[in-house]
C-alpha cells in the first residue's frame, strides 16, 4: 500500500473530522478515509517512533495504545479512531522520567537494532494493562504479536518480567484504564 | 488501498440500508484492511459498524449466552462467563492471532475472515475465489496448508478461524439482520463448501449483517479441549486443530462433539463419528477408532498428506485431554 493516492483520485472523496487525545494532547484533524493510523502518525504528525515493519499486522512494530489497549496501527483506519485516547511510544515517558518499561529495556539491553523496540514497549505496557501475564510462559505467549528479527527475545522477556509489577502499580499510566 | 467512501451509521437498520454489492462492513478491520492493501478486495464504500450497540454479552432465558457481534475477540476470550461455562471457546480464541489483533477483531468479523491461501492473497495470479472462473493454482501448486476435506475442482482453500471451530462444536447460532428482516442460521450451515462458487464463503446476502452469536446452554465445561497444531509455538494459523467436547457419566461417553479446523473450507464436523463415540468407555483405542473413521474420507493433495497423520494424532490427543478434564 502507498500512503498517498493521486490528488485527482482524492478530490471526489470527503475528508472526515478526527478528534483524538494524542499523548495527552487534544487534537482536531481531518483525514481521508483510507489513511491508516500508522500513516497518520508518521507521515502527517511527524511521530516516527511508531514503526512500519510489515504493514500487515504480522510483526507488531506499529503497536500503539488505543484507549489503553494495544493495537496494530497499520491495520487501523485513522477515521475510525474519532473520540479515542491514543498513546504512542512518544507519550509513555513523564517529561524526563522514563516509563518503567522503557527503563527496564535499557537496563536489560533488550534490543539490538531497535526497530521493533517502540512496538515491543507499547505492547508490553498494553499487556500490563490486561493483567493476564503472571508467569514467564504467559509473558512469552502474550508478547507473540511482536517479532524481533535480531532475536533479542531473552533480554526483552527479562525486561518485561522486571517492569510488570511497577507497570501494574502505575494504574492508568500510558493510557491504561 | 483503493480510495473509498466512508460512513458510520448509528443503527443496525441504517447500516443494512447503506449496504450494497460494492460496500463492505468494517469493524475490527484486521483482515479486511489487509485484503484491501493487497488489492484482493476493493470496496467502493466502507460502512463502519463500530458505533452500533452490539457490544453486550448477556444470558439468555434458555440458559445460554447472547454475544454481541462487536465484542472483541480478547474481551470474549476473557469474559468470566465464557471462561467458566465455555472454556473450549476461550481456548480457541486465545490460540488465534496475536494479542493486538484479538483486541481489534470482532466476534462477527471472525466468522467472516477469508482464507489465507497464498494464491487467493496474490492478486497477480488466478484464483477462483478472488476472480471466479480464472482457475485454481493451488490445486496442483503449493498446497501444503490446503484442504483435505470437502474441496472442489474450483477451490482447495481452508477457513482460517480457530474461534469458529469451537463455535461449530458448541452448535452456536448466528443472528443476522438484513433489509428484509432478521434470521437465525445454525453454525453448521453458516459457512459453505466451495463447490462451483468458491467466491462465496458463507450464506450471508450483501445486505445482511451479523448482529449476535448465541451459545446454547451446553458448554461442555468439564470435559473439553482445543488443540491447535501449527508451524511455530504461537501466532500462526492452524495446520490442523481439534475442538473436542464430551459429556460423560463415569468413564462412559454420553455426548461427543468433534470438529476439525485447518482442513476444510469450513469447520469440519463428522456427526457419524460423534455418534460412534456415544455409549463407549473412554480409551485410547476408542479415540483411535474414531480418528480412523473420520479420516478415512480425507482426500489429501500433493503436499498435504501429512495433515492426515497429524489430524489422526491430534484427534486422539484432544479427545484424551478433554476426557481428563481439558487442562492437560
Amino acid at each position: 500500500m502507498s500512503a498517498t493516492t493521486p490528488d485527482a483520485a482524492q478530490s471526489a472523496f470527503a475528508r472526515h473530522p478526527l478528534r483524538i487525545t494524542l499523548n495527552g494532547q487534544r487534537r482536531e484533524l481531518e483525514v481521508l478515509p483510507w489513511t491508516t493510523l500508522l500513516d497518520l502518525l508518521r507521515e502527517q504528525l511527524d511521530l516516527i517512533g511508531t514503526k512500519k515493519g510489515c504493514d500487515h499486522g504480522q510483526c507488531g512494530a506499529c503497536t500503539v495504545l488505543l484507549n489503553g489497549k494495544r493495537v496494530n496501527a497499520c491495520l487501523t483506519l485513522a477515521v475510525m479512531c474519532d473520540g479515542a485516547e491514543l498513546t504512542t511510544i512518544e507519550g509513555l515517558a513523564d517529561g524526563d522520567q522514563l516509563h518503567p518499561m522503557q527503563q527496564a529495556f535499557i537496563k536489560h539491553d533488550a534490543f539490538q537494532c531497535g526497530y521493533c523496540t517502540p512496538g515491543q514497549i507499547c505492547s508490553a505496557v498494553g499487556m500490563a494493562n490486561e493483567g493476564r501475564a503472571q508467569t514467564t510462559e504467559q509473558i512469552q505467549e502474550l508478547m507473540s504479536g511482536n517479532l524481533c528479527r535480531c532475536g533479542a527475545y531473552s533480554n526483552i522477556r527479562d525486561a518485561i518480567e522486571e517492569a510488570l509489577p511497577a507497570c501494574r502499580q502505575q494504574d492508568g499510566q500510558g493510557g491504561g484504564q | 488501498m483503493n480510495p473509498f467512501h466512508y460512513s458510520k451509521p448509528d443503527s443496525v437498520q441504517d447500516a443494512v440500508h447503506l449496504a450494497g454489492p460494492a460496500s463492505q462492513f468494517i469493524a475490527g478491520g484486521t483482515n479486511l484492511l489487509d485484503l484491501m492493501k493487497e488489492n484482493v478486495t476493493r470496496p467502493e464504500h466502507l460502512i463502519d459498524i463500530t458505533g452500533l450497540p452490539l457490544r453486550e454479552v448477556r444470558e439468555t432465558e434458555q440458559g445460554g449466552l447472547m454475544i454481541g457481534a462487536l465484542v472483541s475477540n480478547a474481551d470474549l476470550a476473557w469474559d468470566p462467563l465464557i471462561e467458566q461455562r465455555y472454556p473450549l471457546l476461550s481456548q480457541a480464541i486465545l490460540a488465534g492471532a496475536s494479542p493486538q489483533l484479538r483486541n481489534m477483531a470482532s466476534t462477527g468479523g471472525n466468522l467472516l475472515q477469508r482464507t489465507r491461501c497464498y494464491y487467493f492473497y496474490d492478486a497477480s495470479v488466478p484464483c477462483n475465489k478472488r476472480e471466479p472462473g480464472s482457475g485454481c493454482p493451488a490445486k496442483d501448486g503449493l498446497n501444503r496448508i490446503h484442504a483435505i476435506f470437502g474441496a472442489s475442482v474450483q477451490c482447495v482453500a481452508t477457513h482460517p478461524s480457530d474461534m469458529c471451530v469451537a463455535l461449530a462444536a458448541l452448535e452456536a447460532l448466528v443472528h443476522v439482520q438484513g433489509r428484509a428482516g432478521s434470521r437465525v442460521i445454525e453454525f453448521a450451515d453458516f459457512h459453505r463448501l466451495p463447490g462451483e462458487s468458491p467466491e462465496r464463503d458463507n450464506q450471508l446476502a450483501d445486505d445482511e449483517l451479523i448482529t449476535a452469536i448465541e451459545l446454547p446452554a451446553a458448554g461442555f465445561a468439564q470435559y473439553s479441549h482445543y488443540l491447535k497444531i501449527r508451524d511455530r509455538a504461537s501466532y500462526a494459523f492452524a495446520l490442523v486443530s481439534v475442538a473436542a467436547a464430551l459429556d460423560m457419566t463415569g468413564p462412559i461417553i454420553r455426548e461427543a462433539r468433534l470438529v476439525l479446523g485447518g482442513v476444510a473450507h469450513k469447520p469440519w464436523r463428522d456427526k457419524a463419528v460423534e455418534s460412534f463415540l456415544v455409549g463407549k468407555a473412554v480409551s485410547r483405542e476408542t479415540f483411535s477408532a474414531a480418528a480412523d473413521a473420520l479420516l478415512q474420507h480425507a482426500e489429501p493433495l500433493e503436499h498435504n498428506a501429512f495433515k492426515v497423520k497429524l489430524a489422526r494424532r491430534a484427534i486422539v490427543r484432544a479427545l484424551s485431554d478433554a476426557a481428563l478434564g481439558g487442562q492437560a
